[in-house]
């Protein structure tokens, strides 16, 4: 196959970036998108150009690591008959000669690095916001003493597939990061062990992704559209329950 | 105190390219009975005031299992703790893509599992290369892991109770492994990572994450730092504390194709192997089964499908070799050879890892491969040819007999999967796998408190040598991995910096300018290059030397041809590798290039280590260590021993330190699966 390729290159954070238009030839339909900017990397190389830096790393759709916008779709999920990562979507879903634009994550909380890289970590801040049950090591209970209803735990694992990529962000027209603070929260609800700081973390949480500069939640739905994990957009109508009943606990407890 | 090692008849030729040196052994397993050692051991180990524990710092490298659970960990203690990841976020660390499971000694299935059977079992899955002591602790801890992740929020797998399910896996008898779906290590890891990020916030781990650690600081003999480059502005920067770990996980990327995330590297624990740190048995590779096929030259990885598979499937190649580029489903049956249940009746498709791995590799030596044809360079005459690598593994049968929705509620994400990748319906033509470079059972050598032989410098997980011996059972690598972070580690480490604070290294320290001078200068080499071939050319060069000579079936003739050879590709590496860019920038050209250059220094400390090891042992057959049927036969005369190897500079003989295997508590018995 032959791909026309427009690619973002921006060299760095403060610069001017522009699509960059290249061919690629020898490209086999069984190649994943990201091996077939192997190849085009491995062309530049050689005639001495820059490679265009992207993230990766597992390349099995599970470290959440790579992700480009696709012909405008993040992870390509309009190309791909599946939900799929970046590193999952293979070159048999584009026709030979096809013209793909391929753009980094665009949004004011995910600056660009550099080409197709940008920064996530204000996802790591949400989660220090209060992603987490406060235990220590050594300190847990006999697993089984506390049961967990089935159905909630197996919600609870639903929620927690999320694999922090950031593809919900760059779908949403308002830059909003709630489908990923909404499936932390929706997994610690669903569990015994996460009750006792439950409201107290969802209003910490939110509080902490609107200083972030995230923007808010208008229930477009784009977000649940590109998901590769499927998160389901119910899980900010349960984050935006516990945010109510918060407010009116006294101290969030 | 090295001398050189005499040629016997037993290994002729090997003593060219090593020397022997003092015998090794673990100084800190306590005497006494082997249930009472652990708890002998924290007894005896030194504490920490906890006012004093913030005086105390500690450097870890590394963020997943073993390296995110430990950070979080000593940071809950009160500890200073300094962080390192080279991904963007510690959430992204490869321990992350482990499907199965987890083993733990709960008993929950009263199905007479114990201590002692996971730690029996532990002991011979690894085929006797394991050391008793420390695998015994891994089981006594195993239960506390459990309950730890329950508590984090790890959603388990449950029953209809609210109870754990669990599910056997890997040819053991009982049901003692706890999973989350396909994405056990996903969960557990995402659990440590929330424990690390609550730390954070606490400001007792101070994270580094887009860092790559590319050098240990010594100062008098011990561990006191590191050289980092950050990744985003390529700054060059030492940290010193009072102890160091690593926690950088296996080196199977140096076959260049493996399941491994494509960052995993090993320089960290090769810059501290440089450094005088030993490097336990290289040549230990876990070998997988059931992976999905390379499909052409521009493969950059493989994808693992659980092994799971091998229950229902059937696994075959046509018995004539003009029959395989047939439809599979027009190959009549008596023309195929289901080869595994042909050759071992009893177990069939369900014989251990490495059988079936390497009886998949015979089938297309053998011309019997099915799938796409794939370019391979016989290196010794320079000359390339094409060869099927896959066999099939047939779900037809299983669908026969249980219906297609059984089949799909069993291993409905697997054939997803491997639909996605492959483009193929596993439900109307069989798949096709190959097997594939998984885990590296060795590592540095640490001894019953995860230290080095270098003071300070601890390691932990799979970056270490010490559980899993010659092999490594399924669903024990996430268990090694949270034992040493949550549980041992931190309950050892603390015996060393009991000794501190040690004097502060500050920057002007002659150790830590020599440390930045050497990294720089050899960034700056890396860059001043300008050659004509492309790092990742070198690198699958050195992937196919590693994976022929050093893979599935090993021999002399082989090997000491890999090591010519892979010293002739590292002097052409640093003559004509091509690294664009600069250092002062985000360059992933010039971090894959030190990676290589790493890697191409480790391939052959492995096929030097695999050459003295002259016996077929856990999942490596040596072609002149077999049973008359072709088995592989252990040699327990010879080999009973840890091979501890000291770099001596590159190109130079490295030493050989032996540690003495004993086995008080479990039989030695020579495995057989006809």
């Amino acid at each position: 196959m032959i791909i026309n390729l427009r690619v973002w290159r921006q060299a760095s954070a403060s610069a001017e970036g522009k699509m960059v238009s290249y061919r690629v030839e020898g490209v086999s339909e069984d190649m994943s998108f990201l091996e077939m900017l192997d190849l085009l990397n491995e062309d530049l190389t050689l005639k001495g150009e820059e490679p265009i830096a992207f993230d990766h790393d597992c390349r099995e759709g599970i470290c959440g690591m790579c992700g480009v916008v696709i012909n405008g779709s993040a992870h390509g999920r309009a190309s791909s008959p599946v939900p799929t990562t970046t590193c999952q979507l293979h070159m048999r879903s584009f026709a030979d000669g096809a013209t793909i634009d391929v753009e980094p994550w665009r949004a004011g909380a995910f600056p660009v690095i550099k080409d197709l890289v940008v920064d996530r970590t204000a996802f790591d801040r949400i989660i220090q916001a209060g992603g987490f049950i406060s235990v220590n090591a050594g300190a847990a209970p006999e697993a089984h003493s506390v049961p967990a209803p089935k159905i909630e735990a197996d919600r609870a694992f639903d929620a927690a597939t999320c694999i922090g990529c950031g593809a919900c962000v760059a779908a949403c027209p308002n830059g909003s990061s709630m489908l990923f603070t909404s499936a932390k929260i929706t997994h610690l609800a669903m569990l015994p062990q996460g009750q006792p700081e439950r409201y107290s973390r969802v209003k910490a949480m939110v509080a902490t992704q609107d200083e972030l500069g995230f923007g808010g939640c208008t229930n477009i739905g784009e977000c649940a559209a590109v998901c590769p994990k499927q998160i389901p957009l119910d899980t900010i109508s349960q984050l935006n329950r516990d945010l109510i009943k918060a407010l009116f606990r006294k101290d969030g407890k | 105190m090295a001398t050189a090692v005499n040629e016997t008849t037993q290994n002729p030729g090997a003593g060219a390219y090593f020397e022997v040196g003092a015998d090794i052994g673990d100084t800190k397993a306590p005497d006494g009975p082997i249930d009472r050692k652990w708890s002998q051991r924290k007894f005896g180990a030194a504490l920490v005031n906890p006012a004093n524990r913030r005086k105390l710092s500690v450097i870890v490298v590394g963020t997943g299992l073993a390296g995110g659970a430990a950070a979080a960990t000593l940071g809950e203690a009160g500890y200073n703790v300094l962080n390192f990841c080279y991904q963007d976020s510690p959430r992204r660390a490869h321990s992350i893509a482990a499907q199965g499971g987890i083993n733990a000694a709960k008993n929950y299935r009263n199905d007479n599992d114990s201590t002692y059977r996971l730690f029996y079992d532990t002991v011979k899955g690894g085929d006797y290369r394991a050391r008793e002591n420390n695998v015994y602790r891994l089981a006594e801890v195993s239960a506390n892991i459990i309950d730890q992740c329950v508590a984090q929020g790890v959603p388990f797998a449950r029953e209809y109770g609210g109870l754990l399910d669990n599910r056997s896996f890997g040819g053991v008898q009982v049901q003692r492994t706890f999973y989350a779906r396909g994405q056990t290590g996903q969960q557990l890891l995402i659990g440590a990572y929330q424990s690390l990020e609550r730390q954070v916030a606490a400001g007792t781990v101070q994270m580094f994450a887009r860092h790559e650690m590319l050098e240990l600081i010594l100062v008098d003999g011990r561990a006191r730092g590191i050289v980092t480059r950050n990744m985003v502005t390529g700054a060059i920067e030492a940290h010193t504390a009072d102890a160091v770990v690593l926690a950088t996980g296996g080196y199977g990327n140096v076959f260049f194709l493996s399941t491994n995330a494509m960052g995993c590297n090993v320089t960290a624990c090769w810059r501290a192997h440089r450094k005088g740190a030993y490097f336990g048995n290289p040549c230990y590779t876990q070998i997988h089964p059931t992976c999905i096929p390379v499909h052409g030259d521009t493969q950059s990885k493989l994808t693992l499908m659980s092994e799971s598979l091998r229950n229902d499937g059937r696994i075959w190649v046509p018995k004539n070799a003009e029959d395989c580029d047939k439809d599979p489903r027009e190959i009549a049956e008596e023309d195929r050879d289901y080869y595994l249940e042909r050759i071992y009746p009893a177990f069939g498709n369900l014989v251990p890892r490495d059988i079936a791995s390497r009886q998949a590799k015979n089938r297309c030596d053998e011309g019997r491969g099915v799938g796409p044809a794939v370019e391979e360079v016989d290196h010794e005459t320079g000359e390339t040819r094409r060869v099927r690598r896959g066999v099939y593994l047939d779900f037809a049968s299983a669908i026969e007999r249980m219906g297609r929705q059984t089949v799909e509620n069993k291993y409905g994400n697997l054939f997803d999967m491997y639909a996605q990748i492959t483009g193929e319906n596993p439900y109307e033509t069989p798949m096709r796998i190959y097997p594939a470079v998984h885990y590296t059972m060795g590592g540095l050598w640490v001894d019953y408190d995860l230290m080095s032989n270098i003071t300070g410098l601890y390691v932990t997980g799979e970056a270490n040598f010490s559980d899993h011996g010659a092999n490594r059972l399924g669903a024990s690598a996430l268990m090694q991995g949270l034992a040493d972070g949550y549980f041992v580690l931190p309950n050892t480490i603390n015996d060393y910096l009991s000794k501190g604070p040690f004097e502060k290294v500050g920057a002007d320290h002659p150790a830590v300018v020599e440390a930045l001078r050497e990294t720089t200068s050899r960034v700056e080499r890396l860059l001043a290059i300008n050659g004509s071939r492309t790092v990742d050319s070198f690198h699958k060069e050195l992937g196919t030397i590693m994976w022929e000579y050093c893979g599935m079936e090993r021999s002399e003739e082989g090997l000491t041809f890999a090591i010519a050879r892979i010293r002739e590709l590292r002097e052409e590496f640093w003559r004509d590798v091509k690294v664009t860019g600069l250092n002062e920038d985000f360059n992933q050209t010039l971090e894959r290039a030190g990676r290589v250059a790493d890697f191409l220094e480790m391939g052959e400390l492995m096929c030097v280590d695999a050459l003295h090891r002259r016996e077929s042992c856990g999942g490596h057959f040596r072609a002149e260590s077999q049973t008359e049927d072709g088995e592989a036969l252990r040699h327990d005369d010879e080999f009973l021993y840890v091979a501890a190897w000291e770099f001596t500079g590159v190109g130079n003989k490295p030493v050989l330190h032996k540690e003495a295997l004993v086995y008080d508590n479990v039989e030695l018995k020579q495995r057989s699966y006809k």
